[in-house]
This record gives structure tokens, C-alpha cells and sequence, in this order.
């Protein structure tokens, strides 16, 4: 391990692995710093989404359209090692009312610049030869997209390390180095490791490695279970979910929310979500909630129905109370900054997150404006 | 509640057996789950009805319980659920409650219980080498299944390889069986018994045994070859030939002893005990001597979770007469700890160590599991799989065989991907993640991924092996259809 760097990554998912891999592009000495493994936490328990479809326009549509234009460009070439896979979203509505939100929705978004195209219900079939019959409506995102995280992940920190970054398993943050209220570096049970920037990539453990310095910034866990199918022949084409999964991400309710997410992938699986439910970190395998997936996605795919489970996972999606990413340096610890509370979309938005952040540690002017994921939103709610 | 048991016994092999008719005996009301169609598991699997003296020892035994779990059956005091598999286990206020499936003529279901005694027994822990994918290829405890579950020939000519006593039945099998058995290689040294003859002693006849399977290679002219492996498996469209080699202690290829014509190869390397549902309910674990996660017992067959008990491979690979002492010993504390609804009549009530049945019975019992543990342990100690054989693989070698992993593919998630683990290795590279989810594929993907640090799995890694949310493959529908409020299954078979 360095003892000293430019910059020290806290956590070796997605967002620490993409802040990493920008972060050596630009030329910076980085190190990460992981307490367990890689892939410990929830970018190896999700579904790998690289999603426009399920963003209100607002900042975070701006951000995921940005990110997904991160993905096939600035790592394209490197698609094939994570198995990106441009196979679209198409989102159904099974009512009326149903149907008028989602138009409304695609129609925000149309005018925000997604490709939303309008599929008549006679041709949801022609998208989705399995789906159920009586749908009434549905629109298809072709820029929505998916990858396998754990790959991804995993080879942005070799790509790190080619460019000359270190990174460090089993060395958990204790605390900081301080200068002040500035922040110099990072403690770990393996030694300091002194540097000019310190990114809090923690995920749900985002407000821990916060609290470290003395900052709050309200990152919490909320529970999602997926379940995995056996391999199966080509079933389900595109990413495909229920319009009501959109505002259950958009929600704050602590109870129990399911909507049927249900898409294929490239090893032959199929992958069921969507759950959320805020409960800690309780890592209880809970029988209500993989029933109610298994029941919606029947009900999406009857064909489904004799396709057997093979396992289930749980993971905990980092969530802010606003439902907006923390991206950027805390004014409150000068030197220490944060990318995180992604909730759901942590993936998808990675890259893009990744890439801004490292120019502001450049000192860059960024692509698209931090200013709506600004740590310090945090600050004037608690002063 | 009327439709809670007593207790629940998951598991119809030698200990489920054992357990579920002892407790029953002790006026437990008892649900017996199991996954095959007949009582037996893997130990006494027959055909049909038929139980012929070939069947060997232990017969009795099984002709005993299987008499009084039906006589148990008849009396409306145990009910037996064949042709079930518990897919999901929880606690709830009162004890657990079981998940299983159904087949094509059992429905599905819950149980509930008081108490639940976990004897799932193992399956065959398994190696890869250079072609063990080809049809031709099984594992030794596969092809006595075969022989008898219905007496099918596996092959023609065989070898036997790998390490440990099971191998010598096998061979026997095979060779009654009139298959030309051309030699039986055992990785180690049969000196390695003298390491610990008091363990090996413990068991008179255990000794007997073996003399009565090394008679019939005599009679039968198999050569029994001592620190030689298979170390590559040649054909295209099946099985043709074997390379055997001379190993040292740890493994490694001293000699190329040449190229041997056979269409079957039956390849034995101990077992692995099935701990999904033991993680399942919380139950510690440790890694036992034989490099396999067991089941933390106490000397009553407890298991560090409330109300759970486990008998069998489970508490540590040691055979099918170890299993029954288990399994009745489980059976009697679960009856004692739940205070059998009537005194129980054939044994005398006696306080031992606050067990309050039969204490006679138990000292036996518990002095037989002490010797049989011994044996076992002087058996994996004298056995072990040699440290050098991941030397044997070629990059192309398949490792996981539902998603055709190779060697090289583990190698790279490590060295390239920084997978030091084996749940990292599984998540990158994809072994273990197929049908079986890592039954076959789990204990070799842990050693290479752990190889890379030079070291062996630790139990974490064995437990995050075993560890799963879905303890058997379960329909879409079946989930979807799992209320909690499901009703009990019928009392009558």
C-alpha cells in the first residue's frame, strides 16, 4: 500500500472502482482502500442497470443520460469485458391509469432528449413475444442497457492498477489524517496513507466513513432482493418492468414495496426484482418478499410459471432521503469528498459519476454541473 | 396448535431413519421429509422392494428401522413425507417451519414443528482432471448408486482412483458385477493408518471389513495400487483411456505409469456434507478434518441454534453406522428436551446429565459414536486429498460443468481480477453458479481461488459455499404460491 497518493478511494465497488479508473486516467497517484473484498458489498447484489428510463427529469435524468453516454464512449472499447449489453427497457402498463402516467412520464422525458418510443398495444407482443395479454400500454427505451457489475467492477480496478493505481483489500478506514478541519489522508489498521483528496465511495456505508470525519450526510440502506433463474433459452428480450416501478423508486416509504423487474441475461438466466424496503441491514432471507416477486412476475410472464429458482440475493441500495446522489466535496471536511447514495441506479450511474468527479479533482470544470448533488445540501439542513 | 409436530426429521438416510423412529418411539409426534421415494438415502438405496444379502452389512439395521417406521406409520404417530424437498427453512415463534417441494405425485407443502433434526447427509466430493467431463466419467459414490438402485452396468472395463476406504467396495461391486476392474489407485499410502492406529483400532469391524473387500480383489485379480492417481482422462466422444501416474505424498506427478484402455472411470474422493439447511437455520459450522463443513454439535447432537439438532455426514463425514448412533442419540435428546408427551415405556428413565431417557441406551450409544468418530477421523487423516492435484489441471481443463468453466478462466479471476476468494471467483467467473450451484464444482473452485495465497479454504470461504437462500431449485409458480398459512401436510401417505 502507498503512503502517500493524490487521492485514496474508500470502497471497491462500482462508483470507488469508476472514481478510481477516471481518477487515473487523469493522471492522479490513487490508491483504494477496502475493508473486506472486492465486490463485497451491493454492486455484487444488484442487477447491473444502465438505466434513462426510470428517471423523472430532473438531475438525475441528466446524470444517467450523461453516464450512459460514458459507458459507449469513454468505455466502450472495454464493453465486451463486462458483457454491456444495449438491449433496451421497455416499460408496460397493465391499466388505464396506469397507461396515462407513463405516457406522461416518457413524455417529460422525450422532452428532456430520451428516446421514448410509444409501442402500440397490438405490437407489445412483437417487443416481448412471452408477455402476458392485456397490457395496455407500453414504451420503448432503446438506450436503456445492462452490464455485469461484478465484471465491470473488477476490471476498473485492473485497468486502475495498469495505470498505475494500487489497490488495497482488507484495509479498512479507522479515521483521518487532519491538518485542521482539513482532511489529509486516511488511518487503517495497515498504516496512514497521507493524500490531497480523500473520496468517500462507501455505499450504503457511505455515512460511516462520513461520521469518521465528523460529517453527516444521510445515506441508508435499503433491502432488494433478486431472485435467479435456472439458464434458460432466450425468454425476455428486454429489461422489462412495470410502470409502477418508477414511483416505488421515488418513494419513501420504509414498509415493503415490490414491482416486477424481470429481464434476461446473457448466461441464460433470468433476474426477478424489484423489492425495497428500509430494515438496516437485516440480512434475513425473507419468504413474503421473493413470494410476492415470484407472483408479479408470473403475472408479467406466465411462461415463467414451471421455470425454476435456483437462489436468491439481497443487497442494500444506498438511498438518500431526497433521492438524489451525494457527489462532490464536503465543505464541512475540506479534502474529503463523497460518491454515493445512488440508491438503485449506483451502476448505470457509476461511470458518469466516476468521470465528473475526477475532473472536479483536477480542478476541471465538470461536463454537467454538481451542484444539485452537493454534499453540503446536507450542512444547511442540520445548521 | 394441532397441526405443529412434535418434531420434524429432514432426511430418511441411516441417521433421518434412526432419528425420526427413535423419537416417534418416545411419543413424539414426528414428521419424516425426504427427497428420494423410498427410505434408505443414498447409504441403502435398493430397488423396489427387494433386499438381498449382497447388499452387505447393515441390512439389519435398515430392515429394523424401516419395519418400525412403518409400524409408526400405521399408528398414525409419524408421518412420512417421500419424494419431498425442503427448499426453505425459518423459525418462527414455535420452531421452524419447513418449505418443500412437490413431484409428479406429492404435492408440496409446509411443516411445521417443535423441533427440527437435520440429517441431510453428502454426496460425492469431486475433483477435476483433465477429462472428467466425458461421458464415462463418476464419481465412485455415483456409480454404486447405479449399481444399486438398479443393478445397471456403468461399463465394461474400469479403474477406480482417488482415496479412502469407499473405494474398495466399489471395486468390489464392480468386479461382482462382472466388470473387468483393471486397478483400483489410491492417492495415498495405506501406512498413512499407522499414524493413528487407536483410532483405526476403534472399530474391530471396520478391520474385518476391509479384509472381506481386499479377498474379493484378490479373488477377482484387481491390482491395488498405492500412490497412483489418474491424472488425465482421454477420449473424444467418451471415455477411452486414463494416464496414470506415480504421486508423492503431496500429489505430485513423480512418474507417467502409462496409458490404460477403459471405458469407465469411477473417481472417489470422500464426500461433502450437505450444510444448506444447517446454515440455513444459523447453526454454527466448522471445518472439519477432512477439509468439508460440518455441523457444530455438542456431545447430545445439538446444534448452536434453538431446537436443532443434526445427526450424519453432517456433524462429519463418518458412515452410515456412525449416522444411525447419531440419529437415535438426536432422537432421544429432542425427545427429552421436548418432554415426550408419555413416559416412554421400553427404556428406564434414568438422569444422565439432565437427559432423562434411557441411560443405558445413551451410554452406548454415545461410547459407540466416540469410537466411530475416532475411526473416522484416523480415516480422513490417513486419506486426504493430496495437496498437489489443482498440478494435474491444463488451463483447458472444465472445473464447473453447468456453466463450462475452465481452469484457466478460475486462474484469471484471480491473478487478473483480484479474487482471492472463492464467492469472488464464483461471481466473476461464473463456477458454481449453474444447476448444481457449486455441489460438484464448489470445493475445487474454493481450493484454486484460496491457492492463489498459498493457502486452503478457510471455513468462511466453505461457508459461503454452502450458504443459500434457496436451499433447492424451486418453481416460479410453487414460490408464488407459498402462503403462509399453507395447510399441513396429510397425515396418511
Amino acid at each position: 500500500m502507498r503512503r502517500t497518493a493524490d487521492v485514496v478511494v474508500v470502497g471497491a465497488g462500482a462508483v470507488g472502482a469508476a472514481c478510481a479508473y477516471f481518477a487515473a486516467r487523469a493522471g492522479l497517484d490513487v490508491q483504494v482502500v477496502e475493508r473486506g473484498r472486492v465486490l463485497g458489498g451491493t454492486s455484487s447484489a444488484c442487477e447491473g442497470n444502465v438505466l434513462v428510463s426510470d428517471k423523472e427529469v430532473g438531475p438525475e435524468l441528466d446524470l444517467a443520460r450523461y453516464s450512459n453516454r460514458v459507458w459507449r464512449e469513454d468505455l466502450g472499447e472495454f464493453g465486451g469485458l463486462w458483457e454491456f449489453e444495449a438491449k433496451g427497457g421497455l416499460v408496460v402498463a397493465a391499466t388505464d391509469s396506469g397507461a396515462r402516467g407513463l405516457a406522461e412520464l416518457a413524455g417529460g422525458q422525450r422532452a428532456a432528449g430520451v428516446v421514448a418510443e410509444d409501442v402500440a398495444e397490438d405490437d407489445i407482443a412483437s417487443f416481448e413475444p412471452n408477455i402476458r395479454q392485456g397490457l395496455r400500454a407500453a414504451v420503448h427505451y432503446p438506450q436503456d442497457a445492462q452490464l455485469q457489475p461484478m465484471l465491470m467492477t473488477a476490471h476498473l480496478l485492473r485497468l486502475t492498477r495498469q495505470r498505475g493505481g494500487a489497490v488495497a483489500t482488507g484495509t479498512p478506514v479507522t479515521g483521518y489524517l487532519r491538518d485542521g478541519d482539513r482532511v489529509t489522508g486516511v488511518r487503517t489498521p495497515r498504516g496512514d496513507v497521507s493524500a490531497a483528496h480523500v473520496v468517500n465511495a462507501a455505499g450504503p456505508w457511505l455515512s460511516e466513513v462520513a461520521a469518521l470525519a465528523g460529517v453527516d450526510v444521510p445515506v441508508l440502506p435499503r433491502r432488494g432482493f433478486v431472485l435467479v433463474t435456472e439458464p434458460r433459452p432466450k425468454t425476455v428480450h428486454h429489461k422489462v418492468y412495470a410502470a409502477e416501478y418508477v414511483a416505488g423508486t421515488q418513494s419513501s416509504d420504509t414498509g415493503l414495496q415490490t414491482s416486477p423487474v424481470v429481464e434476461g441475461t446473457p448466461s441464460g438466466t433470468i433476474l426477478i426484482g424489484s423489492s425495497r424496503e428500509r430494515v438496516g441491514f437485516d440480512r434475513t432471507v425473507a419468504l413474503p418478499v421473493l413470494r410476492e416477486l415470484a407472483a408479479k412476475a408470473v403475472d408479467l410472464f406466465p411462461v415463467l410459471a414451471g421455470v425454476q429458482v435456483l437462489r436468491a440475493y439481497l443487497g442494500f441500495r444506498p438511498y438518500c432521503p431526497d433521492h438524489l446522489p451525494v457527489i462532490g466535496p464536503d465543505p464541512r471536511a475540506p479534502g474529503l469528498w463523497h460518491a454515493g447514495g445512488h440508491e438503485g441506479a449506483g451502476i448505470g450511474l457509476s461511470a458518469g459519476t466516476g468521470k465528473l468527479l475526477a475532473q472536479a479533482l483536477a480542478g476541471h470544470h465538470t461536463d454537467i454541473e454538481l451542484a444539485p448533488f452537493d454534499p453540503a445540501r446536507f450542512a444547511t439542513e442540520t445548521t | 396448535m394441532t397441526d405443529r409436530f412434535d418434531l420434524a426429521v429432514v432426511g430418511a438416510g441411516p441417521a433421518g431413519l434412526a432419528a425420526a423412529v427413535t423419537a416417534a418411539e418416545q411419543g413424539l409426534r414426528v414428521g419424516l421429509v425426504d427427497a428420494a421415494a423410498r427410505p434408505g438415502g443414498q447409504y441403502w438405496r435398493h430397488p423396489a422392494e427387494s433386499v438381498s444379502q449382497r447388499d452387505g452389512h447393515g441390512t439389519r439395521t435398515f430392515r429394523d428401522l424401516r419395519r418400525r417406521l412403518r409400524a409408526l406409520r400405521d399408528r398414525g404417530v409419524l408421518t412420512y413425507l417421500p419424494d419431498r424437498q425442503v427448499w426453505f427453512v425459518e423459525r418462527d415463534e414455535d420452531g421452524h417451519v419447513l418449505r418443500f417441494t412437490g413431484t409428479t405425485t406429492a404435492a408440496g407443502g409446509v411443516l411445521r414443528s417443535r423441533a427440527l433434526v437435520l440429517c441431510p447427509g453428502g454426496y460425492d466430493r469431486q475433483l477435476p482432471v483433465p477429462g472428467w467431463d466425458l461421458p464415462g466419467v463418476m464419481a465412485a459414490g455415483g456409480v454404486q448408486a447405479l449399481l444399486k438402485g438398479n443393478r445397471t452396468l456403468a461399463g465394461r472395463r474400469a479403474v477406480i482412483a482417488g482415496t479412502g476406504p469407499f473405494l474398495l467396495p466399489v471395486a468390489t461391486a464392480l468386479a461382482d458385477a462382472g466388470v473387468e476392474v483393471v486397478a483400483v489407485c489410491e492417492a495415498n499410502h495405506v501406512t498413512g493408518w499407522a499414524r493413528n492406529p487407536l483410532g483405526a483400532m476403534a472399530v474391530p469391524t471396520k478391520a474385518v471389513e476391509a479384509l472381506g473387500y481386499a479377498a474379493a480383489l484378490l479373488r477377482h485379480r484387481v491390482p491395488y495400487r498405492m500412490r497412483t492417481a489418474v491424472t488425465a482422462i482421454h477420449g473424444t466422444e467418451e471415455v477411452e483411456a486414463v494416464t496414470l501416474s506415480a504421486v508423492d505424498a503431496e500429489g505430485r506427478v513423480i512418474t507417467d505409469r502409462g496409458r490404460v484402455e477403459v471405458d469407465l472411470v469411477a473417481l472417489g474422493w470422500g464426500f461433502t456434507p450437505s450444510l444448506e439447511l444447517v446454515t440455513a437455520v444459523g447453526a454454527d459450522t466448522r471445518k472439519d478434518v477432512d477439509g468439508s463443513l460440518v455441523a457444530c454439535v455438542d456431545e447430545w447432537q445439538r446444534a448452536s441454534a434453538p431446537g436443532v439438532y443434526v445427526a450424519g455426514e453432517a456433524t462429519g463425514v463418518g458412515g452410515a453406522e456412525l449416522a444411525v448412533a447419531e440419529g437415535e442419540l438426536a432422537g432421544l435428546t429432542a425427545a427429552s428436551d421436548l418432554g415426550g408427551r408419555r413416559p416412554a415405556r421400553r427404556v428406564r428413565e434414568l438422569p444422565v446429565r439432565g437427559l432423562r431417557v434411557g441411560g443405558l441406551r445413551v451410554g452406548r450409544l454415545r461410547a459407540a459414536i466416540r469410537r466411530r468418530r475416532a475411526f473416522a477421523t484416523a480415516m480422513h487423516l490417513a486419506h486426504p486429498v493430496p495437496a498437489a492435484w489443482p498440478d494435474w489441471l491444463t488451463p483447458e481443463t472444465t472445473v464447473c460443468r453447468c456453466e463450462e468453466v475452465t481452469a484457466g478462466e478460475v486462474c484469471r479471476a484471480r491473478d487478473d481480477l483480484g479474487a482471492v476468494d472463492v464467492r469472488t471467483v464464483k461471481l466473476l467467473a461464473r463456477p458454481g453458479m449453474g444447476w448444481c450451484q457449486g455441489r460438484i464444482c464448489g470445493y475445487a473452485t474454493a481450493v484454486l481461488a484460496a491457492a492463489g495465497s498459498g493457502d486452503q479454504p478457510s471455513a468462511d470461504d466453505l461457508r459461503s459455499l454452502a450458504h443459500r437462500s434457496i436451499c433447492a431449485p424451486v418453481s416460479l409458480a410453487e414460490l408464488a404460491d407459498s402462503h403462509p398459512d399453507s395447510p399441513p401436510p396429510d397425515h396418511q401417505p
